[in-house]
């Protein structure tokens, strides 16, 4: 796929989900919380204005999922952001300074990624409690390597060639060559990881929902939405399906913009 | 003397060993050398690739801190300055990369290179004054808003050496400038560097692998092998009578441009 299209589908479907996240009480046809027992488990079209149909308390499929926009975005660029955040500053202190900095950070990332890492979050939820920013703070915790590993190499490698020798002979600090000369070029990279990072935290909060550790039940959440729809799924699939549509869309946007972003900045391809 | 390196050696970690735990061991890549500059002079320093010259000219610049010995600038021991204590000395001392493209950050504009030189050293980084040094080493001031890989090798050269000379430098390391130009450009390049010397009274320390080069630019000569200097002297003296077998060996390496008659017969 030619990357500008992988771009232009994968971020326009992300600006699609913040304008939905944005404007849920305008465009849910319901209150996703309130139910109507009469209307349980209608199938998608039968109730009058239950587009997806209704789960087994019978509320509206799509206005829950509407709402669930909100959480899992809410994470991907909240959790992503500081997890970026936090790689990212060692990534670039260990490639920089090397010796015992670089020794420290790579030790810690060879031991946390020893640990599996959906385990690692589910336990981590369990010890902060459930709710968003414990969801939000595991996500923080498991994946700043992600971006510590990558930017650390590439931060060795920027700070081998010349150009941050020649701001030291101008009589630069080691601060200001790390943010001004190094810094502008690490970025791309980092720019990728984050997308690709957002996409991963849309899972992780996914799952961590799923087995009830995120967001309180009365949250609807996509992964809540699916562990219900699970109990269901030979009477009414539709529970299942439509959450687990938008959550492999979501994902897929994220990982197609992350993938066009790396072919559109690195220079290699770009010839 | 403007500078001067007294029995300075360097030791370098073995990147060659990993280790799990301790010290790497240590190279020594230079051994014990002693080099001295005075103002307006110029040394080339010569070697294969490896004999530390290039280590030999960062060192007078104290981008790297020697291991024993003494460096001195101006009268002032700098050998184991701090960088706050060297900042007011950088703006006299500045060096010359041998590759452009990776000593130009490739996210700054020409412009921005040249305002951040002047600016750290409490310079004029006005559009006016970053032109003049753009015209001086001949770039059109139009250059101000270009990116590096926007400029040809030689263009980007010719921006390295405004960079260092922006600054107004008494002493200059040069590192292999013209090893990655063209012939033309070489001359040209070669000529602007001649031309700053004689008006700005540069001490320049000319690091390069060409003797040719060396030989129509320098007054003096070191010969470095292995970390050591192995013969030093005037110029025209070393050419003449080389000491070592390793210098005759490098002069006879210079290609000459005789004919021998009849050679596009065989």
């Amino acid at each position: 796929m030619p990357r500008d299209l992988r771009i232009w589908l994968g971020g326009g479907f992300i600006l699609f989900l913040i304008l939905v996240a944005m404007f849920a009480p305008l465009l849910a046809p319901f209150d996703p919380l309130e139910q109507d027992l009469m209307a349980a488990t209608a199938a998608p079209g039968v109730e009058p204005g239950h587009w997806l149909g209704t789960d087994s308390l019978g509320r509206d499929v799509l206005s829950r999922l509407i709402y669930g926009t909100r959480i899992a975005l809410t994470v991907a660029f909240v959790a992503a952001a500081l997890a970026c955040l936090l790689g990212t500053t060692l990534g670039l202190l260990a490639g920089y300074y090397r010796g015992w900095v670089d020794a420290m950070v790579s030790r810690l990332v060879d031991i946390w990624m020893a640990f599996p890492p959906v385990l690692l979050s589910i336990l981590l939820v369990a010890v902060l409690g459930a709710g968003l920013t414990s969801v939000i703070i595991a996500i923080v915790v498991i994946d700043w390597t992600r971006f510590a590993r990558v930017v650390r190499a590439e931060t060795q490698q920027q700070a081998r060639l010349e150009y941050a020798e020649a701001a030291s002979a101008l009589g630069m600090g080691h601060g200001a060559i790390l943010w001004r000369e190094v810094l502008p070029n690490v970025l791309p990279v980092v720019l990728v990881l984050l997308s690709l990072e957002m996409g991963i935290a849309v899972i992780v909060e996914a799952i961590l929902s799923f087995v009830g550790l995120s967001v309180s039940t009365d949250t609807p959440t996509w992964g809540g939405m699916i562990a219900e729809g699970r109990q269901i799924i030979y009477q009414a699939w539709w529970v299942l399906v439509f959450p687990l549509g938008a959550l492999f869309l979501t994902v897929l946007a994220f990982n197609q913009l992350g993938d066009g972003l790396r072919q559109w900045l690195d220079p290699m391809l770009k010839r | 003397m403007l500078i001067e390196a007294r029995n300075i050696s360097l030791d370098v970690p073995d990147m060659s060993h990993q280790v799990l735990i301790g010290h790497r061991r240590k190279l020594r890549i230079l051994k014990n050398v002693s080099i001295a500059l005075k103002k307006g002079e110029t040394v080339g320093l010569v070697g294969e690739s490896g004999s530390g010259k290039t280590s030999l000219g960062r060192s007078l610049l104290r981008l790297h801190e020697p291991s024993e010995g003494q460096i001195l600038f101006d009268g002032q021991d700098i050998t184991h300055a701090s960088a706050a204590e060297l900042k007011p000395l950088r703006r006299r001392m500045q060096m010359i990369f041998q590759d452009p493209q990776s000593s130009l950050n490739p996210r700054h504009t020409i412009g921005s290179i040249l305002a951040t030189a002047l600016k750290l050293n409490g310079m004029d980084a006005s559009d006016k004054s970053i032109a003049a040094v753009l015209d001086r080493v001949g770039l059109p001031s139009s250059a101000i808003r270009r990116y590096p890989h926007q400029l040809s090798g030689g263009q980007r050269q010719r921006v390295g050496i405004a960079r260092a000379v922006a600054l107004k430098p008494d002493f200059v390391v040069a590192d292999e400038i013209v090893s990655g130009l063209d012939v033309s450009t070489q001359a040209q390049v070669l000529d602007l560097l001649k031309g700053l010397r004689s008006e700005m009274g540069l001490a320049l320390a000319f690091i390069s692998h060409d003797l040719s080069v060396v030989r129509s630019l320098c007054e003096r000569v070191v010969i470095m092998k292995g970390g050591e200097i192995i013969e030093e002297g005037g110029t025209a003296e070393v050419f003449a009578a080389p000491r070592t077998a390793f210098t005759r060996t490098l002069i006879d390496s210079i290609p000459l441009p005789e004919v021998r008659p009849g050679w596009l017969d065989s």
